[in-house]
């Protein structure tokens, strides 16, 4: 279901006009299936059509799916803490209908990616990670109801700056970036929710989007998650000097985007040893 | 390469577009647009008169974003003027304020990296808010920002640059930050902020083609947009 640019920037290894015509049905399938893949069942994805796939370099096909095993990885730590969150009894009441959805939607992603890399791109999907919410001994999310939230905060935010980051390496393939851009929104939306609750509940004064680089009451750890966000220029334009909109206001407009090895940085406090 | 070997099959005519566009504002706008649509059909529509072209390509996306951007700055800035604004709470002050500075800071980007690409101001037709009912002013900022986000990741699969695509994304997940805050509003500490209605069993968020956030758009904006040469 995926491949279709890596597709679309490959020509028919042929001169046969036959076999072109053969080339580009195929990839128009592909494109079609595509826009269909999100009204069908997920386990009816797409191992029927796999069959048409012609000869994708290998090299492509492998740096997908590394992308998507790294993305696996976040998404297997943020299910897991939020399980781990709900089974707990450390959210309140009144709010946990917010976390079982966040909870469904990561457990969806894992499912989601996990799918992908296997029967699509024939892949191995990276094994769940065992995790330490505590990194080591730091935190106690699952006794802090603040702490909970916090770190909450600190996966969502890290998890759109992750997917941003990993847009163009994967923008050969239209179906695999789609997806990316429509997880990554979800999780932005997450971001917002927690952001915008945590200050509702007195416990820190952010809002929604990020101001600047500040990470408000988060541990000081938690600077490497917004640095960079204070970025107020792009493709060359500064978008305070063009508008005269105050700094906060303008970094707040743009999120930025961290690589695998800023995150991994991050996501490494969490892994056991 | 993919300009060269596919044709754009998904043209859409330009008679059969405005039919289109104007179905969707009827569907929108009610009855009391419906006598202004029928009038109209009897009127010989010269070509795009006062209409945009957004052009091809990825100035033709910049465009589309850009239209979007100019319809949601245009609606902040009223939203701002109005008495539900002026009557909010402060919490809602903040956030109306703060989304009327990103949209303008997204539109007027837009505009100067488009340069002498860009379309021009979009003439808007909010007749349909009332800028006084907190219900109406945020139910049609939830449409926006959905809306927004639902067009980008739609979107993002056309663009041809890997830098433009960034910039797209820097600014997506702003705007549903945005929608999920608004939901939030609507119905505080409920799952609305990331509802089943944008968001599918694979934990996807929706999104929308050219088309279909053009037409919904359309109930808001009197000028037509002639979106033919976008990428397909």
């Amino acid at each position: 279901m995926n491949l279709l640019k890596l597709l679309d920037s490959m020509c028919p290894d042929t001169t046969n006009s036959e076999e072109k015509d053969r080339f580009y049905s195929r990839r128009e399938a592909f494109r079609q299936f595509g826009d269909m893949s999100k009204k069908m069942a997920l386990a009816a994805v797409p191992v029927s059509l796999l069959s048409a796939l012609p000869n994708v370099a290998k090299a492509d096909t492998d740096s997908l799916i590394g992308v998507l095993n790294y993305a696996l990885t976040l998404e297997h730590l943020e299910y897991n803490y939020y399980q781990m969150g709900l089974d707990s009894g450390v959210i309140d009441a009144a709010e946990r209908p917010i976390f079982q959805k966040i909870r469904d939607h990561e457990l969806a992603h894992v499912n989601f990616l996990t799918e992908v890399i296997s029967n699509v791109l024939m892949g191995t999907p990276v094994a769940e990670p065992s995790f330490d919410f505590t990194a080591g001994g730091n935190f106690m999310p699952f006794d802090d109801y603040p702490t909970f939230l916090a770190l909450a905060q600190a996966f969502e935010d890290t998890g759109v700056r992750a997917y941003k980051g990993q847009a163009g390496n994967v923008m050969e393939s239209d179906v695999v970036l789609t997806a990316a851009l429509s997880i990554h929104s979800v999780e932005a939306r997450h971001a917002s929710m927690v952001r915008r609750l945590r200050t509702k509940k007195g416990q820190d004064m952010t809002k929604g989007w990020i101001t600047g680089n500040d990470y408000g009451t988060l541990p000081a750890a938690a600077a490497g998650i917004y640095a960079g966000e204070e970025n107020v220029s792009h493709a060359g334009v500064n978008v305070v000097n063009l508008t005269g909109i105050d700094q906060d206001a303008v970094s707040e407009g743009w999120d930025e985007p961290l690589t695998m090895e800023q995150t991994l940085g991050i996501a490494s406090l969490f892994l056991s040893s | 390469m993919k300009k060269e070997l596919f044709k754009p099959q998904g043209l859409i005519q330009h008679t059969d577009r405005r039919a289109f566009l104007k179905m969707g504002t009827l569907s929108v706008a009610g009855a009391g647009l419906l006598l202004m649509g029928c009038k109209d059909d009897e009127d010989v529509m010269p070509p795009v008169s006062g209409g945009v072209s957004l052009g091809s390509g990825d100035v033709g996306i910049l465009n589309y974003a850009y239209a979007l951007e100019q319809l949601e700055a245009a609606f902040y800035a009223q939203v701002m003027m109005g008495s539900y604004f002026a009557n909010a709470s402060a919490e809602e002050k903040t956030i109306m304020g703060d989304l009327e500075k990103h949209e303008r800071a997204h539109r007027e980007f837009f505009k100067a990296a488009l340069g002498a690409n860009a379309i021009a101001d979009l003439e808007v037709d909010f007749s349909s808010i009332d800028f006084s009912s907190r219900n109406s002013v945020l139910g049609a900022a939830k449409t926006f920002e959905d809306l927004g986000v639902a067009a980008y990741n739609g979107a993002g699969q056309f663009l041809e640059s890997g830098d433009l695509l960034l910039i797209a994304g820097k600014i997506v997940s702003v705007e549903a930050r945005h929608a999920a805050a608004i939901r939030d509003l609507i119905n505080p500490n409920s799952a609305d902020f990331a509802g089943d209605d944008v968001i599918d069993a694979n934990g996807l968020e929706r999104t929308l083609n050219f088309q279909e956030v053009l037409t919904a758009a359309s109930a808001y904006v009197k000028t037509e947009i002639d979106f033919s040469q976008l990428p397909s």
